[in-house]
């Protein structure tokens, strides 16, 4: 009996691995293009496309990657980069904390290991919308496709950034930008809050940028200050309850 | 000239335990309503903090960013997906450049 049930929970982690693999393929194109247009950002940062291609592998994050790149460009201090990285993947924790709520119970400390490594926006989106408990073997799945597909889109952004036309650079360094923007406009339909902290975010960067006293700032330590006085004026003005957790 | 190794592996190994210490530390439910709306806002604003006015310099002309910024809201307001905005972004940026003003 024991021994049945073994097999067919076997079968059911090789279905979600192979759905695991199909889902991450549109995401993986998608990594590719986005992956490619931090590698430009990577070059501007003095970084060899060996290089690049290492930070996505071991980082796999959008905003955190183009936040260090800027940082190692301006030569920042390693504390520095260590505090933005935080702060540019602080949603991850927040992503971290609401997958550990939906972990089977009695699930071993490696699956727990291995599935932290690649939460990303759209690999949580994924997990999170199937029922029930995660299963580890979907993630797998899906991280096997994406994750190389960001890997090699930087090295390539990289490499590639050299020998593109200037106007093809300038049109491919916006694609994170688009990215950036896919995930924080939408939300706002829905909650105004949100629509007009965005406002208000645009207006406080800007003035940031051009007020004398900041603009001195790395645009790191101004991503920093801004998001720390922002989002706890947001979380004081404007509490989420329990229950209206997205 | 800091190491870029050394960078890498800071930004690898923040990066790493942002994503591994809640899901392996956290059995419960988190309370605290100021801790959970700030890690709710947090997203948000980091992201737009780093788009604007960034993008208006990560092209040739502020002009052509500013208009790939106006199309990425339109389309992202309209429920594109996020591979969907950034092509739009760089088409944008691609067909302004293309026919400068």
């Amino acid at each position: 009996m024991e021994e049945e049930q073994r097999m067919k929970k076997s079968s059911l982690d090789r279905k979600a691995f192979g759905e695991g693999m199909r889902d991450g393929v549109p995401i993986g194109l998608g990594y590719f293009a986005v992956a490619f247009s931090l590698g430009i950002a990577a070059r501007n940062a003095g970084l060899t496309p060996f290089q690049s291609f290492l930070a996505s592998l071991l980082c796999n994050a959008s905003a955190g990657e183009y936040a260090g790149f800027t940082s190692i460009a301006a030569h920042a201090a390693y504390l520095e980069i260590a505090i933005v990285t935080l702060i540019a993947n602080a949603r991850y924790l927040l992503m971290s904390c609401a997958m550990s709520q939906r972990m089977r119970p009695g699930i071993s400390l490696g699956h727990r290991l291995f599935m932290a490594f690649d939460i990303t926006d759209e690999l949580f989106g994924i997990a999170i919308a199937r029922p029930g408990y995660l299963n580890p073997y979907y993630t797998y799945g899906a991280v096997l496709v994406a994750a190389p597909c960001w890997a090699f889109g930087t090295a390539l952004g990289t490499l590639a950034g050299n020998l593109l036309p200037l106007r093809l650079v300038s049109a491919f360094g916006v694609a994170l930008y688009g990215m950036f923007l896919a995930i924080i406009i939408p939300p706002g339909r829905k909650n105004p809050v949100i629509a007009c902290l965005v406002g208000i975010c645009f207006l406080a960067s800007y003035i940031f940028s051009v007020w004398p006293v900041t603009s001195g700032w790395s645009e790191g330590t101004r991503t920093i200050v801004l998001t720390l006085v922002i989002a706890s004026g947001a979380a004081l003005l404007f509490p989420r309850d329990t229950e209206e957790e997205a | 000239m800091r190491n870029a190794y050394v960078y890498i592996l800071i930004m690898a190994g923040v990066s790493y335990a942002i994503r591994v210490l809640p899901l392996t530390l956290i059995r419960k439910q988190i309370k605290n309503r100021f801790i959970r709306s700030f890690l709710y806002y947090v997203p948000y604003v980091t992201l737009a903090v780093m788009t604007f006015p960034a993008i208006l310099h990560a092209t040739q002309s502020p002009l052509s960013g500013f208009l790939a910024l106006a199309a990425g809201i339109g389309a992202a307001w309209l429920g594109a997906d996020l591979f969907k905005v950034a092509v739009l972004c760089c088409s944008v940026v691609l067909i302004a450049e293309l026919f400068p003003l």
